[in-house]
């Protein structure tokens, strides 16, 4: 693993997982990451190079059901969660676009 | 009669004979939750009114010759992260506070079908992420033998209601340990079944490839009468198996069982038993055990799973990677917690998921995303897939010699509260349960005996093959009736 002596760039982690950390956080993440790193490398002992790696613990091909039209959940439940909508009926969410006024 | 020790099977034979109404037994349950749950605190959320009128209504069915099947009016309590149709489901997160599920999951489609009675939603670490229950948002757990102990985790809440009385029996879910370490911390029974073997549709996912829901019960009989219930292939999980169950159901076959497990083959990994650190008490529980499977007539075999060294090193890069994109689900938008902190859609994200999920939470996020990011996956992602498919192989060598595996749960029973403050320690006491959700085995935790140097309940781990459940259940069930304690009843 070339990877393993470098430190984490535990900002640029926290932009790519979306996630705002305090300083203090983020500090103390940086330690606690690269201690639990540094245990994971153990795994660069084996040679791996002519096996197969295994996503998912029983090998299964595609599963196809029939396609026949069932009933989806009414929009009102699912609404029911959302944080903010506009009058029930859509799901408000803070502007995404600079600049552009919301009709 | 001591209806909080009743198991599912005694329960259902009360109802069935008229002895008893389910409205007379989950007042009963209620009337003890009342009692203990201040010093036990294993409930995130209880409807009693909805208690009483599911327990009316079963009552009424079986009155008409109706019931829904034996074990109708029958109560059992959820774990927070499997949806109940109008009940909260927070995974013990601020994230999910005010969440309310829209639909059942199917396994609780299947337990309303055969009537039983929902009671409760029990406590955890927040999205299954911990061994102590210690990382929930809303409450510490505390252990029924010892207060100041923790239940285990995640599924800590199950473990101590069903330990303290508080429930007949409980649905966990497993990721790494989840349900087996709980289990042995509370002097209780836990099943991981095979993965695949019950529908996870409805549980909120942690780890995708190792999530599995399964029964934490007073004994062996109910594990395998709960699974005969949420077993079943579902179009709504396309992981879930077409698998075949023993003719008349799980339970059905422990009908008459002698005890007798001559032929029965048990292999000993020398690796688990190498591990260091292990308590001297558990050791002892766990050798004592072994002698009485001897006395049972089971061969022991040595065998051996020469990657086990790997395992905590492989989960802890895999269940992180799946965590971390199983949970960008919960960005503010949709349903959850909207921070209002935040004027654009990026910092919105930022802050509803900075300030929603917890430290534990937090740190798998940041560890998934950073073995996933570009430079490390194949150094840390690809090369964990890699070293599961040698663990896989271990177990499938392994199983040419033996029927099942036999291991301590646990190095130590339940420790105390703050005691593993450091993530690294508390990844630890996982080590001889990830294992086998990594080769997708199925496994049961069973009360073994009290470590005398705590007090303390302590279990042993039996592993079967993909879908074998019929093997673990008669060696534990054999086991239960042959061991020195013949009930594990919680000092409450």
């Amino acid at each position: 693993m070339a990877a393993a002596s470098k430190t984490i760039d535990v900002a640029h982690i926290a932009a790519l997982a979306r996630l705002q950390l305090s300083p203090e956080a983020a500090e103390k993440l940086a330690k606690e990451m690269e201690s639990i790193v540094g245990y994971v490398e153990m795994l660069s002992e084996l040679d791996v190079s002519a096996i197969e790696p295994t996503a998912h613990a029983v090998p299964r091909s595609n599963v196809i059901r029939d396609d026949a039209a069932g009933e989806s959940f009414p929009r009102e439940n699912m609404l029911a969660n959302a944080p903010a909508t506009v009058d029930q009926e859509l799901i408000r969410v803070p502007q995404v676009l600079a600049d552009e006024g919301m009709a | 009669m001591d209806l909080k020790k009743l198991t599912m099977v005694e329960a259902a034979d009360l109802l069935n004979d008229g002895k008893i109404s389910s409205l007379e037994l989950c007042q009963a349950y209620l009337d003890r939750i009342a009692a203990v749950e201040p010093a036990v605190s294993a409930l995130l959320s209880l409807d009693q009114e909805s208690v009483l009128a599911q327990a009316k209504e079963s009552d009424a069915r079986r009155a008409a010759g109706k019931t829904f099947g034996r074990f109708d009016g029958v109560p059992v309590t959820i774990k927070d992260n499997i949806a109940v149709k109008g009940q909260p489901c927070t995974c013990a997160s601020r994230i999910l506070e005010k969440f309310v599920s829209p639909y059942d999951a199917t396994v609780i489609s299947k337990l309303r079908q055969n009537g039983m009675v929902l009671m409760g939603r029990a406590n955890m670490d927040e999205f299954a992420m911990g061994s102590s229950c210690e990382n929930s948002a809303y409450k510490k757990t505390c252990n029924p033998w010892n207060l100041e102990c923790v239940p285990g985790g995640s599924s800590g809440g199950s473990a101590a209601a069903v330990a303290a009385g508080e429930t007949v029996i409980a649905l966990g879910s497993d990721t790494g340990g989840s349900i087996r370490q709980p289990a042995s911390f509370c002097g209780i029974v836990g099943l991981k079944p095979t993965y695949g073997r019950v529908s996870r549709f409805g549980l909120v996912a942690f780890a995708s490839s190792l999530d599995q829901i399964g029964p934490m019960s007073k004994d062996v009989l109910d594990s395998a009468a709960m699974l005969d219930l949420i077993t079943g292939q579902d179009v709504r999980d396309t992981t879930s198996l077409p698998a075949e169950v023993p003719q008349g159901g799980f339970a059905a076959q422990l009908k008459g069982l002698q005890g007798d497990l001559k032929g029965v083959r048990i292999g000993i990994p020398k690796e688990y038993f190498e591990v260091e650190g292990v308590a001297p008490g558990v050791a002892k529980v766990t050798q004592e055990a072994m002698d009485v499977l001897k006395s049972l007539g089971a061969e022991f075999v040595d065998i051996s799973l020469p990657h086990t060294k790997y395992s905590m090193a492989c989960y802890y890069i895999i269940a992180p990677a799946e965590a971390s994109a199983n949970l960008a689900r919960f960005d503010g938008i949709r349903y959850g917690y909207r921070s209002e902190n935040a004027d654009d859609l990026i910092s919105t994200y930022l802050t509803s998921r900075g300030e929603g999920f917890g430290p534990e939470v937090t740190r798998r996020i940041m560890l998934g995303t950073y073995v996933l990011s570009s430079g490390y996956y194949d150094a840390y992602y690809v090369r964990a897939q890699k070293v599961r498919t040698l663990i896989r192989r271990d177990f499938t060598d392994a199983f040419e010699k033996c029927d099942v595996i036999f291991t301590p749960v646990a190095p130590a029973t339940a420790f105390k509260f703050g005691e593993k403050s450091d993530p690294m320690q508390m990844y630890l006491s996982d080590v001889f349960t990830t294992a086998l959700n990594l080769a997708g085995n199925c496994g049961i935790s069973v009360p073994a005996g009290i470590d005398p140097d705590t007090n303390m309940p302590s279990g042993i781990q039996l592993i079967a093959p993909s879908l074998a459940e019929d093997r673990l259940f008669k060696t534990a069930r054999s086991f239960e009736m042959a061991r020195g304690i013949k009930e594990f009843t919680a000092p409450l």
